[in-house]
């Protein structure tokens, strides 16, 4: 987007023949770029599935001790962030520009919301001791701590529970990550397009951020139930 | 009629230090590579001239152990993540992509400038580990000794190869986007040529391997900060967990490196026979095969690890599947000789030996994938030898090969054609006297990574040694003759050779937006009939 074009300022790079080749070799760029986004997050899911069969007892242990309600609500909030992004690319299709900046600012907003969310939940697993490391404590009131290492059935070992943390924290956190950066492609957005440098014609990075945010929705929906769900009954 | 180079090109168009660091031209910035990988290779030259040294003689007489340690870890992190990983993509396919499908730029040029960024700064990382006093983990960086035990920089070589990694990965994803959107009207997927079809297969292990490295890279990190426990034994961990992931990256990391180096070679059999390559379908969907297979053979790192021997007998199985369309390509380019008027360049003596080697690498591979062998050569330097033969016997015979080949086209003038037979001949006779006894020391039981050895293992030692002080010879030749070439070489035509292929239809060396008008392709590739 360095060069100037008579039809279109701004808007088509030199080395593109029409902005339609441009906004596919974009979207394409960032289909690409999520596939490596989920090998990344992939050696993490292998992780779990590892050790989550290693040690059932403490994984369902550990899941107990998160908040179920908290992360029932933040997957709504980031399905909803979902929609509100979906309806500003719509409205980048079409060239509004009042509706654009509504419903980005909403989709921010419930990233932000998100965020805010999962630090509450942080801050509590900080105080409960259950932040992996030197401070972690495990007592299970119902049930005596084992002591040699090898959970046998109804006793839970603290230190895989910690590990069922040290997953947690990574996946989440990594995840979170995901939101800060995509939150901040968001305001990138916001800026550009009240300045006005989207048309109907030129929105491509609205669509591949859009692209961006859904994928990063899409790991938290695996993630919600692989952390707090699985085993809950038992 | 002595040829004539264009007024204004690429390397002329702008000069100064602002206009190389801030290029977004594809052309300069795969010099820019070219540059840094270069000094990397003498760095990662330098720490195998001492290691060949110390082997001289039995006993360890030039380093201790644990200095020895730290120079073959060194020896092979700069080597395999800052020289043969970036080699032949970064530099002949950052340059040649664009210019063989026809376009005017990658589809990513800020991008791709961005990557050499990325490179330089987890290099920067790397080679503060060096000075700061090494790593001794080995490349492969294997748990728990890299996590607990290991008081040496593994942090922040560990650093250097988390950010390089996403330097490859930008690389891959801009090269799949290029040939995927960028091709020139009337260029289908059946008239690229073969480099290309090789670097497509390229990026996607590039795209798909280099973040599972990333993600084991940095929990390796966390393990060794914090003690997470997650490949620590006495917290519940799995070490092995370790291993899986690591050659979940680090073997098809070697497809990484070799397959580009199989699209240079099928560039050089095609031009320097004038023949189209025998069998070109197939030989582009052996390079996804490779890609795709090379994915699934992990596991033969694995044989004496502990994982069961059912896992191993498949991942034995898949791994002499990869032989095939290995062989195949082989196959074809010897098939292409067959009639062809074959003249004996430089290119080609290095095309040659690549095929030579290639082929010794490659067999002496499935010795390491039969399983009950592997368990007597594991640890060896049979392995060492194998993994040379492929790595520098193939690798970087094309490499040299590309860059002679592509030489009057990246800078305009031909290198001396004698001299440069001469360094040829010289990198293979010194390739083979290092590497060929390593082979036998192997078979006899040698283990790898020690700096003292038994007295009867001395021949061969002292044999590998002169071969590498040969080798050394044979790469800083080229070096020299090519940069004196910059400025005293005789002008080169826009086709030297002549080949086809777009990137010989534009001068040499190239305008910045490569075409003065974008070619519409009507021919196949490799089509010599009529050319002249």
């Amino acid at each position: 987007m360095a060069e100037n074009h008579a039809m279109t300022p701004h808007a088509l790079a030199h080395h593109f023949d029409s902005l339609d080749q441009q906004r596919e070799a974009g979207t394409l760029g960032m289909w690409v770029f999520l596939i490596t986004e989920i090998m990344f997050f992939g050696g993490l899911f292998l992780t779990y599935i590892l050790y989550r069969s290693k040690f059932p007892h403490e994984f369902v242990a550990g899941s107990h001790a998160l908040d179920i309600r908290l992360g029932a609500f933040n997957t709504a909030v980031l399905i909803g962030s979902s929609l509100t992004m979906a309806l500003a690319v719509y409205y980048s299709q079409v060239g509004s520009r009042r509706l654009l900046v509504t419903y980005l600012t909403l989709t921010m907003l419930l990233g932000l919301v998100f965020l805010g969310v999962k630090g509450i939940e942080y801050t509590e697993k900080f105080e409960h001791h259950h932040f992996p490391g030197a401070d972690f404590q495990w007592e299970d009131p119902a049930q005596a701590p084992a002591l040699d290492g090898n959970p046998g059935a109804g006793k839970v070992d603290g230190r895989h529970v910690e590990m069922f943390y040290w997953i947690y924290f990574a996946m989440t956190g990594l995840h979170a990550l995901h939101m800060i950066i995509g939150a901040g492609l968001i305001a990138v957005l916001i800026v550009l397009a009240v300045r006005g440098r989207f048309t109907a014609e030129y929105h491509m990075p609205v669509e591949i951020t859009g692209l961006y945010w859904h994928f990063v929705d899409i790991v938290w929906i695996f993630l919600f139930p692989l952390l707090y769900l699985i085993g809950r009954h038992e | 009629m002595i040829p004539k180079q264009p007024r204004t090109h690429y390397l002329n168009i702008s000069y100064g230090f602002k206009s190389w660091l801030f290029t977004t031209d594809h052309k300069r910035i795969g010099l820019l590579y070219l540059v840094s990988i270069t000094l990397f290779f003498f760095v990662g030259g330098a720490f195998a001239t001492i290691i060949r040294l110390e082997l001289a003689t039995p006993q360890g007489d030039l380093v201790q152990a644990e200095t020895y340690n730290k120079l073959f870890t060194m020896h092979g992190v700069m080597m395999i993540f800052f020289f043969l990983i970036p080699a032949v993509p970064a530099v002949l396919g950052n340059f040649l992509i664009p210019l063989m499908i026809g376009a005017k730029d990658v589809a990513f040029p800020r991008l791709n400038l961005l990557s050499w960024y990325i490179f330089n700064l987890g290099a920067l990382f790397t080679i503060y580990a060096v000075v700061s006093g090494g790593v001794d983990t080995g490349w492969t960086f294997y748990t728990p000794y890299s996590t607990t035990y290991s008081n040496t920089h593994v942090l922040a070589t560990g650093v250097g190869i988390f950010i390089t990694g996403f330097s490859s990965i930008l690389t891959g994803l801009n090269f799949i986007v290029t040939i995927h959107m960028m091709r020139a009207p009337g260029m289908n997927w059946f008239r690229l040529p073969l480099f290309v079809w090789a670097h497509y297969a390229t990026s996607l292990i590039q795209v798909l391997g280099t973040p599972v490295i990333a993600i084991t890279v940095l929990l390796l990190a966390f393990e060794r900060v914090v003690r997470i426990g997650i490949f620590d034994p006495a917290l519940g961990g799995d070490p092995v967990l370790f291993q899986h992931l690591f050659w979940f990256y680090s073997h098809p990391a070697v497809y990484i490196m070799v397959l580009p180096a199989m699209g240079v070679v099928s560039e050089l059999v095609a031009a320097f026979t004038r023949k189209s390559i025998f069998g070109y379908d197939l030989v582009a969907f052996a390079s996804i095969a490779i890609a795709v297979f090379g994915f699934l053979v992990w596991g033969h790192h694995l044989f004496v690890s502990g994982q069961s021997v059912y896992a191993g007998m498949i991942f034995s199985f898949l791994s002499y599947a990869v032989a095939i369309p290995s062989a195949v390509k082989v196959f074809n380019w010897t098939a292409t000789l067959y009639k062809g008027s074959v003249s004996y360049q430089t290119p080609m003596l290095y095309a040659f030996g690549f095929i030579g080697l290639f082929t010794i690498g490659g067999l002496t591979g499935l010795f390491l994938a039969a399983m009950g062998l592997d368990i007597h050569l594991t640890d060896t330097y049979f392995v060492v030898a194998h993994f040379h033969y492929i790595m520098v016997g193939g690798t970087i015979m094309a490499y040299l090969g590309g860059l002679h080949y592509w030489w009057p086209k990246i800078s305009g003038r031909m290198y001396p054609e004698g001299w440069a037979k001469l360094g040829a001949l010289i990198v293979f006779v010194g390739f083979n006297l290092t590497f060929f006894p390593q082979f036998l020391l192997g078979y006899m039981g040698m283990p790898r990574r020690y700096h003292a050895y038994p007295e009867e293992f001395q021949v061969l030692n002292v044999m590998s040694s002169a071969g590498a002080s040969i080798l050394a010879v044979g790469y800083i030749l080229p070096m020299v003759y090519l940069i004196w070439s910059m400025r005293y070489g005789p002008i080169a035509s826009s086709n030297p050779w002549p080949a086809t292929g777009l990137e010989w239809q534009t001068s040499s060396p190239p305008p910045t937006e490569n075409f003065e008008e974008i070619p519409v392709v009507t021919w196949e590739a490799y089509e010599f009939a009529g050319q002249e």
